[in-house]
């Protein structure tokens, strides 16, 4: 049985449609991404699945149980927001009891609970402050315990780490990916961070206005697009689509990674400049302008230097390019 | 060091003007308050002078308050400003909340019809207001007020009200719900304690013109056992003599009760002025 079902959901903001027949199945202790660009409609069907928005059609079904038209107290699920949205004028301690208080669980248990949820993300210390008193960091923190607190049968976060700097963002995406394991619970994350994704999931939805262009294992998705949108959109830096006519190839574009392409002053296929160089200790950015492709990102490991506007040639590896028609799907041999 | 003197000249031209606006504001105010304790004599002699050994009289204090009445009336003024307080704030939040709250059909043509009663003066429906109140009996009753005071009150609750809870965090609202709030304690556990301070702007601005009002009383609750203070403070005010020493006094004593309430809301009144600067 799975976690979670979605049949043909959609979803109408007065005309517009913003969710266009979603068809998805999560199983039980699945981490399952959403990604896309912005205003694709991530957090709007998180937020039909949490049921803060009501669907205009189709089903939600979480462990097998039809929710559709449940509030969301009585799915059974946690949210973290990107925001914490901590209660402020509550302690750290009923903000992570609050749901099970709700709920009429005996004191001691909301207690037992709240205790061990602190333990496990070493809240314990602050557990009589109020949300105010605390870092960016442990706000973040204290509504993921929220959320472990209720015992949820899914997990619902949407971009938790987008307000964290850098160095708390990697922090906590490794908790995140500790708890998961510990809990084996199932998680639902959007993100608009590859990173993020590609770390964290065991399966990625990739999303383009409302509809699912492709979902598989983080590999996967990488290693074998569906489409170009999939293509350009998973991985960093992005592929590079190269014009197959200029090439004598019958494709309409030829997609490939910058690891693919090699770079060489004495001579390749596509000659072009390097317009800029970005030299980062483990790899080398090179971007190169060619006349035919456009500019095109070349990714060498390791240390390189080319001179900036100096001519340089770039040789697709055509075994591992991917080729895609004219309406952007893939062409498979 | 040039940046830092100009804003000192800057400074110094704002509180010039500030504390000219405050001595103008007050001055009316503190020339009721000093020659309510003055003699009739000296009133008329002159009126800005400060009371004196010679000139300070009670009088005008003592015939307030041995008119038996007069406790009745503060007491009635007393009731309508806080019951019509009340039910302003009370339904002009829930009103607010869910006009910022719920999308349904109409919602923005009901904010706009709400919010123009802030335009419209309530007085001009006067005529029609005495007429219902007749029909329905509550003519000399402290209800006819508050009824009136919560009608003139409700739009600018509204409208103030509705501005600062669309900036409630919708996050918080939907943590609560996820956590089995109910929208009864999301309204008046998460949403209402957030927006405190602009509660306390709409109870200042709600409550000092039901206070000062002397039309509706006059109109519709002018019984001896209905009046209110302003209206109570007229009958001293004779058609041919007035009892200048028994009006100031009540003026006076009119003021305390509002300044007593406007220091209870002031402290969050600041903060909801600052809370858009500051950010
Ligand atoms: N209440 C609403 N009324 C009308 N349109 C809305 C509403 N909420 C969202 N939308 C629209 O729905 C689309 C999807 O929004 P959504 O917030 O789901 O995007 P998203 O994928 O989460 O984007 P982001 O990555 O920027 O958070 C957007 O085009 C947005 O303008
Ligand atoms: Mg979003």
């Amino acid at each position: 049985m799975d976690a979670l079902t979605l049949t043909q959901v959609t979803k109408k903001f007065g005309r517009t449609q913003v969710i266009d027949g979603i068809d998805l199945a999560v199983a039980p202790g699945e981490f399952c991404v959403f990604v896309g660009p912005s205003g694709c409609g991530k957090s709007t069907l998180l937020r039909m699945i949490a049921g803060l928005e009501d669907v205009t059609s189709g089903q939600i079904a979480i462990g097998g149980r039809q929710v559709t038209d449940l509030p969301p107290a009585r799915r059974e699920i946690a949210m973290v927001f990107q925001s914490y949205a901590l209660y402020p004028h509550l302690s750290v301690r009923d903000n992570m009891g609050l749901a099970l208080r709700q709920a009429g669980t005996p004191k001691a248990e909301v207690l037992a609970s709240t205790d061990r949820a602190a333990d496990m993300l070493s809240l314990t210390a602050l557990l009589d402050r109020r949300p105010a008193d605390l870092s960016g960091g442990q706000r973040q923190r204290v509504a993921i315990g929220r959320a472990i607190v209720r015992r949820p049968k899914l997990f619902l976060f949407d971009e938790p780490l987008s307000n964290l700097d850098a160095a708390l963002r990697v922090a906590t995406r490794i908790e995140i990916a500790r708890l998961h394991r510990e809990l084996g619970a199932t998680m639902i994350y959007v993100t608009h961070d590859q990173v993020e994704a590609m770390t964290l999931a065991h399966k990625i939805v990739v999303l383009r206005a409302g509809r699912v262009e492709q979902v598989g294992a983080p590999m996967d998705l990488y290693n074998d697009p569906d489409n170009r949108f999939v293509a350009g959109f998973i991985g960093s830096p992005a592929m590079n689509f190269l014009d197959a006519g200029a090439l004598g190839l019958r494709s309409d574009s030829l997609g490939v990674r910058p690891e693919h392409l090699a770079i060489s002053a004495q001579g390749g296929t596509i000659p072009g400049r390097v317009s800029h160089l970005e030299r980062l200790g483990g790899e080398t950015l090179s971007y190169v302008q060619t006349e035919a492709h456009g500019l095109l990102t070349v990714r060498q490991f390791g240390e390189h230097d080319h001179a900036v506007d100096g001519p340089v040639w770039l040789t697709p590896d055509l075994e591992r390019a991917f080729h895609f028609n004219a309406e952007g799907q893939r062409m498979r041999a | 060091m040039s940046v830092a003197r100009r804003s000192m000249a800057r400074s110094i031209a704002a509180h010039a003007v500030l504390i000219a606006y405050v001595l103008i504001a007050l001055f009316p105010v503190f020339v009721i308050v000093i020659n309510s304790v003055k003699s009739r004599r000296a009133i008329f002699a002159d009126p800005l002078a400060l009371p004196t050994a010679e000139t300070f009289d009670l009088v005008g204090y003592h015939t307030v308050l041995r008119q038996g009445d007069f406790l009745l009336y503060f007491q009635n003024s007393m009731i309508v400003t806080v019951a019509s307080l009340a039910l302003v704030l009370l339904f002009g939040a829930m009103a607010a909340f869910a006009l910022s709250e719920y999308r349904f059909w109409g919602n923005s043509l009901m904010g706009l019809y709400l919010a123009l009663g802030i335009m419209i003066p309530i007085r001009l429906g006067t005529v029609v207001i005495l007429q219902m109140m007749v029909a329905g009996g509550l003519v000399n009753t402290l209800t006819a007020l508050v009824l009136v005071y919560t009608a003139q009150g409700l739009p600018l609750a509204v409208f103030i009200l509705s501005e600062f809870m669309r900036g409630v965090s919708d996050d918080l609202k939907n943590a609560g719900r996820i956590d089995g709030l109910s929208e009864y304690a999301i309204f008046f556990r998460l949403v209402l304690p957030l927006v405190r301070p602009a509660m306390a702007t709409v109870a200042v601005f709600t409550m000092i013109p039901i206070w000062n009002d002397l039309w509706f009383p006059l109109i519709l609750a002018p019984s001896e056992a209905t009046k209110t203070i302003t209206l109570g403070s007229q009958v001293f005010i004779g058609q041919f003599v007035t009892n200048w020493n028994a009006v100031l006094a009540a003026l006076s004593l009119a003021i305390l009760p509002v300044l007593v309430m406007y220091l209870i809301f002031s402290r969050q009144l600041i903060r909801g002025i600052t809370a858009g600067a500051v950010k």
